[in-house]
């Protein structure tokens, strides 16, 4: 969706302003804000792309106005309200008043190190060889899906040069929707600065996505 | 802390910012419904405070730096290189190594979100999730070099990588001069955070 998530080449936020020593949690709510998103998505009801879906589902102007840790809480709680372990109820007395959903699973603390560990490996078997090789020119998909996508609009209808095949992936345009894996592959495409960025642009910059096959045609 | 809260207000936790009663309702609510369990949170902040964090990446440059098989193992399958280290898991899961050349200089960004390889730099920093980063690398990667002070020399290109997909880039930085032959340890002093982003490069020996 071409939500406040998709900020490449967007102006207007200002200087960076890198904060020196910068403490790893800003207060202690950030702690629990991390580990409970992290505790919740181990309940395995909802995938990393449904999660990135749902903090670009906020509003634009929510968005921009939290910061990282509250975006997560934010699209935590509508998670946690759309798979049924919360209700407005329960947000509203900030207590369990209502039934939730019987969990597939509960993450205990001995099981925290193997669960980071693994991870999530995304990576899938994918039927039929790679469209496209290194070297080849391929143009993005000028398109505006209203639903998850990770190609950026800065990005579309672009032509680039692919550098790399990186394997088969899990599609998240597909998953963040539950509408399966459907696993495609993967490919570092390159483009020039003057290509994305037109007059003016630095000639001698080279920016990277990495692109599910389905985002890509041939030139 | 600021004090100007309503004191007639009946909540019980009328002491605290509104993000901060908020994440401990909805701790309370997952506790007291028996999904989450208190203790297993504890674990995850610890490890991420205590275990995984830009020391673990250090360590991966330092060896690249001073073990020659191990850099090309790196460039060829840096999953692999890393977790020979011990360093794998969560957002680290498909690793891409990215080595920074006299003709070329990488810097990262996830424009999207804030994909960012926590099993080797651990949490991100408040800047790489914000949007002024995030907005601006893609377009004017120079002038946001310049915001943290590395000013590159002319003819070296710089190379942007949007982390829009499942793998995760680490900068391996140039090796400073006058290094040559220091031990790993040593060597891994030289390698801030910010290097391995491609915010910075490594620090120069007189400054270690």
């Amino acid at each position: 969706m071409n939500g406040p998530q998709d900020l490449g080449g967007q102006m207007g936020f200002g200087p960076i302003a890198p904060e020196p020593n910068e403490p790893l949690f800003h207060a202690e709510w950030e702690k629990r804000a991390l580990g409970l998103t992290l505790a919740a998505g181990a309940m395995g009801h909802w995938n990393i792309d449904e999660s990135r879906h749902a903090r670009e589902s906020l509003h634009p102007a929510d968005y921009y106005s939290s910061t990282y840790y509250e975006i997560w809480t934010k699209a935590l709680e509508v998670l946690l309200k759309r798979h049924g372990f919360v209700s407005d109820a329960d947000l509203a007395a900030g207590d369990a008043v209502d039934e939730a959903t019987t969990p597939k699973r509960v993450l205990k603390p001995e099981q925290v190190a193997g669960m980071l560990h693994r991870g999530s490996p995304y990576e899938r078997p994918v039927a039929g060889d790679p469209l496209f090789h290194a070297g080849h020119k391929v143009r993005t998909r000028n398109f505006h899906p209203t639903g998850h996508t990770r190609l950026p609009r800065y990005a579309r209808g672009k032509v680039g040069t692919v550098e790399a095949v990186r394997g088969g992936f899990v599609f998240p345009d597909s998953n963040a929707h539950g509408r399966g894996e459907d696993p495609q592959w993967i490919y570092t495409v390159v483009f020039t600065g003057p290509e994305l960025w037109g007059e003016g642009a630095d000639p001698t910059l080279l920016v990277s996505i990495d692109a599910w096959e389905s985002y890509l045609v041939a030139v | 802390m600021a004090h100007d809260h309503d004191h007639d207000h009946h909540h019980h936790d009328n002491d605290l910012d509104p993000m901060a009663a908020r994440v401990r309702a909805l701790e309370t609510i997952l506790t007291r419904k028996g999904l989450v369990d208190t203790a297993a949170i504890d674990t995850i902040v610890e490890t991420y405070e205590t275990k995984v964090g830009p020391r673990n990446g250090a360590h991966v440059v330092a060896k690249a730096w001073s073990d020659p098989s191990f850099a090309d193992w790196l460039r060829r399958d840096a999953t692999a290189a890393i977790a020979s280290l011990g360093y794998a898991g969560r957002q680290g899961e498909h690793m891409q190594a990215v080595f920074n050349t006299a003709e070329t200089h990488n810097l990262v960004v996830c424009t999207l979100c804030s994909c960012y390889p926590w099993s080797v730099l651990g949490l991100p920093p408040v800047w790489y999730k914000a949007p002024p980063y995030r907005s601006r690398a893609v377009l004017d990667p120079r002038g946001v070099l310049a915001e943290f002070g590395l000013i590159l020399p002319e003819g070296q290109k710089v190379r942007v990588w949007d982390s829009t997909a499942e793998l995760r880039y680490l900068v391996i930085p140039m090796q400073p001069d006058g290094t040559e032959g220091w031990s790993e340890d040593r060597l891994t002093e030289l390698v801030s955070r910010d290097s391995m982003i491609g915010t910075a490069v490594a620090l120069a020996p007189e400054a270690a």
